[in-house]
């Protein structure tokens, strides 16, 4: 469980980013952080594996203080993904990246093996075993970046937009292995801008701005919520735009596989 | 004469055997706004690459085929010669900003290309005004939102007046909102200065509404060239790009033989489409 509790968060240079954000997560949940740029969303993600502590309030991973303890305990717990995989990505080839942690943490090397082939098997990166990240594509980079943290299965994981530089069949395959993680148990708190993304996903949805929060609820909710996405800075879904212009459709409708089904009932009903 | 014309263009990266781009061939006409898109790893990124000649003057490997640009030969060319024509936007601001002022930034084009004072400092005020970034000339670029400085990036690059400007999904890194202003801000050159634009996109929801040109790559070579409501058809779905969601939902319905008569590209088209399909 993430209990956020009067978070107050502000960089050295006196950047107050966070101004008293309260929140709990419970194991298994699904969760999207969204907001505008600078929201301070990645800055709250942060605090979650102690990478930042709190200068008020306080954070706690399934009971325990990240004040308390060091960001390597708290890493095995709290699998953190960054936004730019540049920022992580350091070793030569990409079997040894993924490998990295698993060998960190003392693992028999064949359980090592058998772990990353699986992981470059589920994120479609196994041509690219032998080869340097850095000659990779973005989005190849972005799922070396998933997979090294992925590997080492923590209990609880947290990407910071998962979906940067990914195509739309990557996106599709993040997302039933995003909720596949979700299914068995994980909890998966993922930052992001993609509110069509969110719209197939469904998560809860935290809406932060300023350093706030000023929406939690499904995305249903969130996304058809117009004055919250304006100040979030939040484009709303086509469908979603699309179902609010018109009168006598059903609310809450934001994906596309439900409007086609709605749509289709509404012209069933109406003959 | 096209501004860009490519034919037979292959490359393969030093070191790979692997094509990453299998003769293309595409011609694009001045003042075009293009929009450039395929699944990851399909050659977007090395396509706009070759338009610099950073393909392969710093990315080496095997190229053949003629590029023109601007009526120039680019093979022959160097990459700063190029950079006149061709001015370069990447997806990451951050690996295109390094000076301590937006204005310094903005400025070091043209300092570069050796202007007098006075023509330096005319682009740069141009730059920072057709942008919307003059209040920001003193700050530091590092200490800006992704929004302002993706601006800044491209004020840089507009400095230099280019002919083309070729951007490298430069929306990734931004809310939806900054990503939105962006597009505008790209559109808005193109309209009124004639810029052509070469903008490589994933969030085609976004970039559709202001070109009438989708080009789809696939494995290295076009796989689809038109408008986006001849694009956002069957084979678009099956080579995987993320067609926007309401021609998607329109596909579907008439799929569901519902009478839709053309696919709509923008929400406002699709508005008009489906009060007429419920009301009829």
């Amino acid at each position: 469980m993430i209990v956020v509790e009067d978070l107050h968060f502000a960089y050295p240079n006196g950047n107050q980013v966070l101004h008293g954000v309260d929140l709990n997560i419970q194991d298994g949940e699904f969760i999207a952080i969204m907001g505008e740029n600078g929201a301070g969303k990645t800055t709250l993600v942060k605090t979650f594996n102690g990478l930042l502590k709190p200068n008020q309030g306080r954070v706690l991973i399934d009971n325990i203080d990240t004040k308390k303890t060091s960001v390597a305990a708290l890493a095995r717990e709290v699998g953190l993904v960054f936004q730019n995989p540049d920022h992580q990505l350091f070793c030569e080839t990409v079997r040894d990246e993924v490998a990295y942690s698993l060998r960190n943490f003392g693992y028999p090397s064949d359980v090592i093996e058998k772990r990353v082939k699986g992981m470059l098997e589920t994120l479609d990166l196994t041509p690219y075993v032998d080869s340097s990240p850095f000659m990779l594509s973005g989005g190849e980079r972005k799922r070396v970046a998933l997979a090294s943290v992925l590997v080492w299965n923590p209990k609880h994981m947290v990407l910071d937009e998962p979906t940067i530089g990914q195509d739309y069949q990557q996106k599709d395959r993040l997302r039933n292995f995003i909720i596949q993680l979700n299914t068995q148990g994980k909890t998966v708190v993922m930052v992001t801008h993609d509110v069509e993304f969110v719209a197939e996903c469904k998560p809860r949805v935290i809406l932060l701005s300023q350093g706030k929060i000023i929406g939690d609820g499904t995305a249903e909710e969130i996304l058809t919520d117009k004055d919250l996405s304006t100040r979030a800075s939040l484009l709303q879904p086509q469908i979603a735009l699309l179902f609010s212009a018109i009168e006598g459709l059903p609310r809450g409708i934001i994906d596309v596989y439900s409007a086609r089904l709605v749509i289709n009932n509404t012209l069933r009903g109406s003959k | 004469m096209p501004i860009i014309e490519i034919k037979d263009l292959s490359f393969s990266y030093s070191g790979t055997s692997r094509r990453s781009l299998n003769s293309i061939n595409l011609e694009v006409e001045k003042g075009e706004f293009v929009v450039v898109t395929g699944p990851s790893g399909c050659g977007k990124t090395t396509l706009c690459r070759c338009l610099n000649g950073l393909v392969p003057n710093f990315y080496t490997g095997e190229l053949t085929g003629e590029i023109s640009v601007c009526g120039l030969d680019v093979q022959k060319q160097t990459t700063s010669a190029m950079s006149q024509h061709v001015g370069f936007v990447f997806q990451d601001p951050e690996n295109q900003l390094f000076c301590l002022t937006v204005e310094r930034d903005v400025a070091f084009g043209p300092e570069n290309m050796g202007f007098p004072r006075e023509e330096i400092r005319r682009r740069v005020d141009w730059a920072l005004k057709v942008t919307g970034t003059e209040a920001l000339k003193d700050r530091a670029p590092y200490e800006l939102s992704g929004g302002q400085q993706q601006r800044i990036a491209i004020a840089s690059v507009l400095a230099m007046q280019p002919k083309i400007i070729v951007l490298d999904e430069p929306t990734s890194f931004l809310d939806p909102k900054s990503s939105q202003e962006i597009l505008e801000v790209v559109a808005r050159l193109n309209r009124e200065l004639g810029v052509t634009v070469f903008l490589v996109e994933h969030r085609l929801d976004l970039a559709t509404r202001h070109s009438n040109r989708i080009v789809v790559l696939d494995k290295g070579a076009v796989a689809l060239d038109g408008p986006p409501e001849e694009v956002y058809g069957e084979q678009a779905q099956l080579i995987g790009i993320g067609v926007p969601k309401v021609p998607l939902l329109f596909h579907m319905l008439k799929q569901d033989g519902i009478d839709v008569r053309e696919t709509p590209v923008t929400v406002e088209e699709g508005i008009k489409q489906l009060r007429r399909i419920i009301s009829d």
